[in-house]
């Protein structure tokens, strides 16, 4: 690793202004920047390392929604996320317990790994990030590749979750990562299902427009049968090649409808 | 350099040390203490798994400067204090759970971490836990035999394998 200072503010205010400073990053658990900084991918001067804000850690349900800190640890979510269930089931098997010891949801959402397992959960629930200026949906966070709405220096505070009537997540596992090769997290709310695939494609987190549409009019796992995911834009590696992923995607949707509660 | 300040296997230490130093260094270079490992350094094998605060982590994929004020648990103060081997670590040595025991100390700490929280895990939940700890000498069988065994369940249906 190159030489860099870290600092550990104790609020989000004084976060905020150690990212002002130049070339001063964000350190959330450190599970992916890490190892990043051991190649010398990143060079910055300073790290601002989250862990020490005690403002953005914790897991909150408030009338329908699942409120989550920034900096709350992914085995924190998996224990105390009972009032949604898929989620905790999520945040419990992300990469391995040591972590999930460190690893943390806003971390993870802001990297935006095309692989990652939280990105499909907040996209499939129309989750809210909250930053320490304003609050974006879902819906336009997720910009592509490693790549969101985050302007330079902004931290993700808290998300908040619609909890849903039923969900489930299913990650069909590269052995060798333990990222998802293909995962498909299946939400159904009063209004309509939301369906949402990572590890698949290029561009990143997804939604399965034409699987939210059969299973809104009926949630079941034949309601999918008919459809085929289309493989253009998807991942083509040793792991897997695009028809193969393409494929996958429907059995994963079909199993996470199965298993929904 | 910053100071910092940890309590490690119960013993309060202190070390000069920079942004960049890493949890595992500070614990092997600044404190002698090298029963923890670095297998990969990339953060994929579990060699130098720790516990902070009381939860397992990887110490090559954690900055010195974000465990001070912690309490820092390693291969080294997981002894019985009379300086006999804890029962976790007399059921490795007993079940023959390691071969040239470079995994042993992540091994003996991820395991001890699941057993806190899971006093008897089934088969299947200690290879789930054991999913960020690599053994070379693929000795996984034997493992997951003493694992079973110190938490005082029968293994004799476990084949030796």
């Amino acid at each position: 690793m190159y030489a860099f200072d870290v600092t550990r503010p104790k609020t989000v205010a004084e976060a905020v202004a150690a990212l002002s400073g130049d070339e001063a990053q964000a350190l959330g658990g450190g599970q992916t920047l890490i190892p990043t900084l051991k190649q010398r991918l990143a060079a910055p001067a300073t790290l601002v390392s989250l862990s020490a804000i005690d403002e953005m850690k914790g897991v909150c349900a408030d009338g329908g929604t699942l409120t989550i800190g920034g900096g709350t640890t992914h085995a924190t979510v998996a224990a105390e996320a009972s009032a949604y269930p898929a989620l905790a089931a999520l945040a419990a098997n992300i990469g391995d317990p040591a972590v999930r010891s460190r690893g943390t949801i806003g971390g993870s959402l802001a990297n935006n790994d095309p692989s990652a397992c939280y990105p499909s959960a907040a996209l499939a629930s129309g989750a809210t990030i909250v930053t320490n200026n304003r609050e974006i949906a879902a819906d336009d966070y997720f910009q592509g590749l490693f790549t969101t709405a985050l302007n330079e220096g902004e931290i993700i505070t808290a998300v908040k979750f619609p909890v849903p009537e039923k969900a489930n997540y299913q990650k069909f596992v590269q052995p060798a990562s333990r990222f998802s090769l293909v995962g498909v997290f299946v939400a159904k709310y009063a209004d309509g299902v939301r369906v949402a695939v990572t590890g698949a494609s290029e561009n990143g987190v997804f939604r399965w427009k034409e699987a939210e549409a059969a299973l809104s009019a009926n949630f079941s796992a034949d309601a999918v049968e008919g459809l085929t995911a289309s493989a253009d834009g998807l991942i083509n590696d040793l792991h897997g090649d695009a028809e193969y992923r393409a494929h996958l995607i429907k059995v994963m949707t079909k199993r996470a409808v199965a298993a929904a509660k | 350099m910053t100071k910092v300040t940890m309590t490690v296997n119960g013993k309060s230490v202190s070390g000069e040390v920079e942004g960049r130093t890493l949890l595992v260094d500070f614990l092997r270079d600044a404190q002698r203490l090298t029963g923890t490992h670095v297998g990969c350094d990339t953060s994929q094998c579990g060699a130098c798994t720790v516990h902070v605060d009381g939860l397992q982590v990887k110490s090559c994929t954690m900055f010195a400067l974000e465990a001070d004020g912690a309490t820092v648990t390693t291969i080294e103060g997981m002894g019985n204090a009379d300086g006999t081997m804890s029962a976790l670590q007399a059921s490795f040595q007993e079940h023959h759970g390691l071969q040239c025991g470079f995994c042993t100390p992540g091994m003996i700490m991820a395991a001890s971490s699941l057993l806190k929280v899971n006093p008897k895990p089934t088969e299947a939940e200690i290879r789930h836990h054991l999913e960020g700890n690599i053994c070379r000498c693929t000795g996984y069988h034997n493992i997951v035999k003493a694992i079973m065994a110190a938490s005082g369940q029968d293994v004799s249906a476990i084949a030796a394998e």
